[in-house]
């Protein structure tokens, strides 16, 4: 088991380098000069633009700008917002708890949502119950995200006036306004993984509901809620968290619609502005960032797989 | 259970927040960086409207009228005079002074990446005569020079602060203005605080402004409906009969001070080299079939003014002798055929992904087809489509402009020879002779007479064929008294109060 988590944690470092010279190849292939964008409607004088791209380093070939970005983010400097000019650090320390925030209360919806129903529509195979959990994952997998969002802003804050339609308040200001601000994209961000899991649970508890050790556990004389809790979840709930971790995913790039919908100063926001406005640095550094937390988390998720599942704790590699 | 969830609801219920002498301002976009001398973007001039004052305001006729200069006189052509208003400090408790001034104009002249260095190059240097007098000595004549001193140009900074912060000076700006800056979210919100010490604090009647960034035209709106924000720019024209219908808003439709038209590649590159960029008649023809008015009324519920040229009808310089052509398929089709060139004509329009712009490209396209011509629409990202028009890389490229105060703002750089904004290459010696006679005189009059002389060459040459004229769209709750609809879009916080 250590050499497995030494060997993931060895292949980090070239991981986050590929993905860095990655991202900073793909932006170059973006059309689109990142001095005009600057310039704003100041564009039609030259010397504004050559200017900008000598103060932006953008009259440098591509190797040196990456080599001179580079040495930066060794030394922890991912540059500054070309745009606002704030560090990106300050930048993405601002906008990385928002989306966390978002992402664990849009995760612990999907959980909240997904897991429960699987576990009935599988409890109740081809009855009733089944066929509405199903017809509920299949609205949430294929409803897109930018319309929930505005039919609930509509629904819950225009019509009925319960919820602020957007905006953002930390949880360290005012925890009941942050949730109030936050419990509505996180329900949009969390429906679609919630019917991912929900497929899963079922598929997953039917195969553990067949298996002769519940067979077992009934003969035995326990609760039915005992067999399927104790004894049939657990077992399901395998490769339930590898998809939830792959799901994490899914969270991050959910975001960037979602918080774009709703008005939430997060990381997708600041992203998507950043790709608009050319603003090269905020790119790199969130994309990084992004990356090195999907790392963390699939890795996470490997050390979650070893404590549910007890056989692969004598593992090696 | 039943007590949990009524728990929750009252929590969900209480936070829905009540903002009293709050005055919350909706932005269609992030501003960029908050400093006069470097900032490019429009909605970054709203937020500047809040903290800094400037030598000069415009009114709702585009007049000309003070706010920290009390007046200003030409001492000859070449030499302007200002007088200042005494008794104003800045934010931080400097004196708002003739050193002031002079450090603010050099220091748009000489900080490097200065993007007003180029609306006020006219000035040779500025002198101090007392605390309260300046002498701006220009290099030429020039009859657009005052108007820059209406906006970022004319936004006065405190000398010892600026120095003090440096190069962070934008995540702390002081300025003049009736609000000071207290914090920024990037792409969430700006908060201002009253400033006290304000030279006309009795016009000013909230205690906060809080600018908050919403993109999405929708939740804009949902956001004024609520009743979280109380004012917003930029309502889009199939959004304002809602505002409208709706008892708890109101709604204010003003002209604004630019245009939107198809730019021509005339002789950008090897792209200019079709029938439409080397027949001006082939140019004709298309702006023939374009019914400006059906345009309008389908793609903007008519809420926008049908043009021919660069600026509104509430501009001194608009001319009143250039009207809008009524549709004419007929000679449209003489005139292709006059041409000599081959049917159907193939034209290529560039645009950028905006609906309402591809919407109104679809419908030109629709149009022109009566008349002859083939127009193949091509939708690009905003950034990438300019890149394309300045490359030459288009025949036709749907565009606007946001607009300047003075007629030389919207006009010079996009017509005259070799300047940067002019994507088409246009040039013709009579328009760049009269383009610079207007620029070089301050004779209001006598610069009307000359741009009045333009038009019809242009309309011949068609480099640019207007279409329309924005407007501004307002949409603000309806117990917000005393806004004034001044068509640079600016939201005046000056007289703004909400009844009880």
């Amino acid at each position: 088991m250590r050499g497995h988590l030494g060997t993931r944690i060895a292949q980090i470092i070239p991981t986050l380098l590929l993905v860095s010279v990655l991202v900073f190849c793909l932006q170059q292939l973006m059309p689109g000069d990142p001095a005009l964008v600057m310039a704003g409607e100041e564009r039609g004088d030259p010397q504004v633009l050559a200017q900008i791209r000598a103060e932006l380093w953008l009259d440098r070939s591509l190797p040196v700008q990456y080599l001179h970005w580079m040495g930066n983010v060794l030394q922890g400097n991912l540059g500054f917002s070309w745009r606002i000019r704030q560090p990106v650090a300050q930048l993405v320390f601002q906008k990385l708890p928002v989306t966390l925030q978002l992402g664990a209360m849009a995760f612990a919806i999907a959980v909240l949502i997904g897991v429960p129903t699987g576990i009935i529509a599988a409890v109740y195979r081809n009855g009733f119950w089944d066929y509405v959990a199903n017809a509920v994952g299949l609205a949430g997998l294929s409803t897109p995200n930018f319309w929930l969002g505005i039919m609930m802003i509509l629904l819950i804050s225009v019509q009925l006036g319960w919820l602020p339609p957007s905006g953002y308040v930390p949880l360290t200001e005012d925890w009941r306004q942050s949730l109030a601000t936050t419990i509505m994209p996180a329900f949009v961000l969390g429906n679609a993984i919630a019917a991912i899991l929900m497929r899963h649970t079922r598929s997953a508890m039917l195969t553990s509901l067949d298996q002769d050790y519940v067979r077992t556990a009934r003969a035995k004389g326990l609760r039915e809620f005992v067999v399927v809790i104790r004894h049939a979840l657990r077992n399901a709930l395998i490769p339930v968290v590898t998809l939830g971790a792959l799901e994490l995913g899914t969270l991050f790039s959910g975001a960037v619609l979602t918080e774009q919908v709703f008005s939430i100063p997060g990381f997708g926001k600041m992203v998507v502005d950043a790709v608009f406005n050319r603003d090269y640095p905020v790119v790199q550094g969130v994309v990084l960032v992004t990356a090195f937390l999907y790392v963390m988390l699939n890795l996470l998720a490997d050390v979650l797989y070893v404590v549910i599942n007890p056989r692969l704790r004598g593992l090696e590699g | 259970m039943r007590r949990l969830l009524l728990a929750a609801a009252c929590v969900l219920i209480t936070a829905v927040p009540a903002f009293a002498q709050t005055l919350r301002i909706a932005l269609r976009q992030d501003l960029d960086v908050l400093d006069t001398t470097l900032a490019t973007t429009y909605v970054g001039r709203i937020v500047f409207a809040g903290l800094c004052d400037k030598l000069f305001d415009i009114d709702e006729k585009l007049n000309i009228v003070p706010q920290l200069a009390t007046g200003y006189e030409w001492a000859d052509d070449r030499t302007l005079v200002l007088h200042l208003r005494s008794g104003v400090t800045f934010q931080n408790g400097e004196a708002l002074d003739a050193t002031a001034v002079k450090y603010s104009l050099e220091r748009h002249l000489t900080l490097q990446g200065s993007f007003r260095k180029s609306e006020i190059s006219s000035i040779d240097h500025v002198e101090v005569v007392d605390p309260a007098t300046v002498r701006v000595v220009l290099k030429s004549p020039s009859g657009a020079f005052l108007a820059q001193l209406t906006d970022r140009s004319g936004m006065i900074l405190p000398p010892k602060a600026t120095e003090a912060a440096g190069k962070d000076f934008a995540a702390h700006p002081v300025c003049s203005g009736p609000f000071r800056f207290v914090e920024r979210v990037p792409q969430d919100h700006v908060t201002l605080e009253r400033f006290p010490g304000y030279w006309d604090a009795k016009d000013v009647h909230f205690d906060k402004l809080v600018y908050q960034v919403l993109v999405d035209p929708s939740v804009r709106l949902a956001n004024l409906k609520v009743g979280t924000v109380d004012i917003t720019t930029d309502v889009v024209p199939t959004d304002a009969a809602a505002v409208k219908a709706d008892p708890k808003l109101h709604l204010v439709v003003y002209d604004a001070l630019g245009y939107f038209g198809i730019t021509n590649n005339i002789a950008n590159g090897p792209q200019a080299n079709n029938p439409y960029g080397r027949s001006a008649l082939v140019r004709q023809a298309l702006d023939l079939a374009i019914d400006r008015a059906a345009l309008v009324k389908v793609v903007f519920n008519d809420m926008f003014t049908p043009t021919v040229q660069a600026v509104p009808p509430s501009s001194p310089f608009y001319d009143a002798a250039a009207q809008v052509p009524e549709r004419d398929v007929t000679k449209a089709k003489a005139l292709l055929k006059q041409a000599g060139v081959a049917l159907p004509v193939k034209l290529d329009l560039l645009t950028f992904n905006d609906s309402d712009i591809l919407q109104a490209s679809e419908v030109i396209q629709s149009m022109a087809a009566e008349a002859g011509f083939d127009v193949h629409i091509q939708a690009m990202e905003f950034a990438s489509s300019i890149q394309a028009s300045v490359r030459g890389e288009y025949q036709a490229y749907m565009i606007g402009w946001s607009g300047r105060v003075d007629i030389d703002g919207n006009t010079y750089a996009f017509l005259h020879s070799g300047q940067g904004n002019n994507a088409s290459h246009y040039s013709d010696a009579t328009v760049d002779k009269l383009l610079d006679e207007a620029r070089g005189t301050v004779d209001v009059a006598k610069r009307r007479t000359l741009y009045a002389q333009m038009w019809p060459i242009l309309r011949q040459d068609l480099p640019i064929t207007y279409l329309w004229n924005g407007r501004n769209i307002v949409g603000m709750s309806a117990k917000l008294n005393g806004f004034r609809p001044v068509p640079d879009g600016m939201i005046r916080v000056q007289g703004l109060e909400m009844a009880k």
